[in-house]
């Protein structure tokens, strides 16, 4: 009983820690585009980054075709369809990717999930108001850019 | 029958997910109530170095969408352009008259859309439509000013535009214009906002392409005011410009502001040979 209380503290501590790890967007160390280390410092959801390839800051299918995700409506095509991705990009590629493309693609239209600065005219979301003062949020937080990527490396082909 | 409504689930799933292939404009003539022939698809003007052929937003709508619009007894936007026929006919302000006072009746505005926004010699600056409308309200009618994106100023547009339906769009982007036109073409290739998207790389880059649900059209406005199913209502570009620019993520200019008459400018340039449209109808 004891026994079992303390392990859970010591997971939730755990936890914590590796959140106060999460590498920050402007700490981010791309080479060749790609990025080595966990960005949380932990491993990626796939299940949670199907959500996120669908629905809010994400909405990776506003652009990309799924075949995988064919049961949601309206796939977009700016992008190339996102079918065996995996075979063409390692892990640290697809991370890179997903946390800032135009460093794979310059002039890429895919926007940069994990990044903070150097924006024209940042607004408040979607409100069309100025953004403010406040500490500037990425697209997606270092959970979410490991969910999506443990997500993308299901998508294999071969 | 089970079995029929599965496969055409199939293919449906199949034209998403299935090759990417370029999906429009569609091949669509438009003429308006059976008399009004409008040209949708042209040679780019001469100043659009990366664009061979511009076509209305009218080409990227499904053809329930376009139906709408070809008869002035189906289309909304009419309501509009009634509404804006008795305020054109009724006097306002300390003046006590009307614009049929100097203008005579609504068809004297016949070409006057087309060539909007234009430079005006008096003011030393390019106006849009709106701001002449106000400007007789004030000076020459002694009458309160519209809101810029308000409804009685959107009808009253709706009118000047509907009486040039047919006519090419033709505005001027030499002279004392240039400097202005330059601006709005700095705009419209600033990428904006946390999502770093311009309004090329979606209408210039990717028009025919599929975003999520939306059939990405050249973003003409050339049959602006629209009346959007959306938001049941007619729409000024200036706000269709703020829309767009909020989907950014990014802090928007004002209706009215210097930014948007030099966009507004630039825009209408890249739609200089198709034919005026307002009000059309898009959903
Ligand atoms: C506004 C459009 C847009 C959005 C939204 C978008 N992308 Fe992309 N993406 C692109 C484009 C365009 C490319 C092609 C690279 C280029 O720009 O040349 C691309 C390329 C990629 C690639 C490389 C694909 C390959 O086969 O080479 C991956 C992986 C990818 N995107 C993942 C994502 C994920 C995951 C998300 C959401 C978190 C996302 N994208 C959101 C436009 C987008
Ligand atoms: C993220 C993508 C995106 C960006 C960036 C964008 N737009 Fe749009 N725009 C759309 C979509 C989607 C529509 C609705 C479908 C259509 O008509 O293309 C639209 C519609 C329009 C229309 C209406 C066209 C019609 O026929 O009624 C105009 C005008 C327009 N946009 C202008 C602009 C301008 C100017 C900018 C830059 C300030 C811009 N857009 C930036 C996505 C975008």
């Amino acid at each position: 009983m004891n026994y079992g209380l303390g392990l859970g503290v010591a997971a939730v501590f755990a936890a914590t820690t590796a959140l106060a790890e999460a590498v920050k967007p402007t700490e981010v160390v791309f080479v060749d585009g790609a990025v080595e280390v966990s960005l949380s410092g932990q491993a990626g959801d796939p299940a949670a980054g199907a959500e996120i390839m669908n629905k809010g800051a994400g909405n990776c299918i506003a652009c990309h075709q799924v075949t995988n995700l064919a049961h949601l409506p309206f796939h977009g095509e700016i992008g190339p369809t996102l079918d065996g991705v995996a075979d063409r990009w390692s892990v640290p590629e697809l991370r890179g990717i997903v946390a800032n493309a135009k460093l794979m693609f310059p002039e890429s239209r895919m926007p940069s999930f994990y990044k903070t600065e150097g924006f024209v005219r940042l607004g408040d979301a979607y409100t069309g108001k100025a953004h403010g003062d406040g500490e500037v949020q990425p697209l997606l937080t270092a959970q979410q850019i490991e969910d999506v990527v443990a997500y993308l490396v299901t998508l294999k082909e071969e | 029958m089970q079995q029929k409504s599965k496969m055409i689930g199939l293919f449906a799933a199949m034209s998403v997910v299935g090759g990417a292939a370029w999906a429009g404009p569609d091949e669509d003539q438009l003429t308006i109530n059976g008399e009004i022939a409008i040209v949708t698809e042209t040679a780019a003007p001469e100043h659009m170095a990366n664009v061979k052929t511009i076509y209305s937003g009218w080409r990227f709508r499904s053809d329930e969408t376009q139906a709408v619009q070809m008869d002035d007894f189906d289309n909304p936007g009419m309501l509009g352009v009634e509404n804006a026929l008795v305020d054109w006919e009724t006097a306002d302000g300390s003046e006590g008259k009307s614009c049929a006072s100097c203008h005579g009746a609504s068809e004297e505005m016949a070409g006057v859309r087309a060539v909007y926004p234009k430079w005006n010699e008096e003011k030393g600056m390019v106006t849009t439509l709106e701001m002449e409308v106000n400007n007789c309200r004030e000076t020459r009618m002694g009458a309160e000013k519209w809101k810029y994106t308000g409804s009685d100023m959107t009808d009253m547009v709706a009118l000047i535009s509907s009486v040039s339906r047919g006519m090419p769009v033709n505005v001027a982007i030499d002279g004392p214009a240039q400097s202005t036109w330059e601006q709005g073409k700095e705009l419209y290739y600033t990428r904006t906002g946390q999502l770093e998207l311009s309004c090329a790389n979606c209408h210039e880059d990717s028009y025919g392409m599929m975003i999520r649900a939306d059939h990405l059209s050249q973003g003409q406005i050339n049959g602006f005011p629209t009346y959007r199913l959306k938001n049941t209502k007619l729409n000024s570009v200036h706000a269709r410009f703020k829309g767009c620019v909020r989907d950014t993520r990014a802090e928007t200019f004002s209706p009215g502001s210097a930014e948007f008459i030099a966009l507004e400018l630039y825009v209408a340039s890249r739609g200089n040979g198709l034919s005026v449209e307002g009000p059309s109808v898009r959903n």
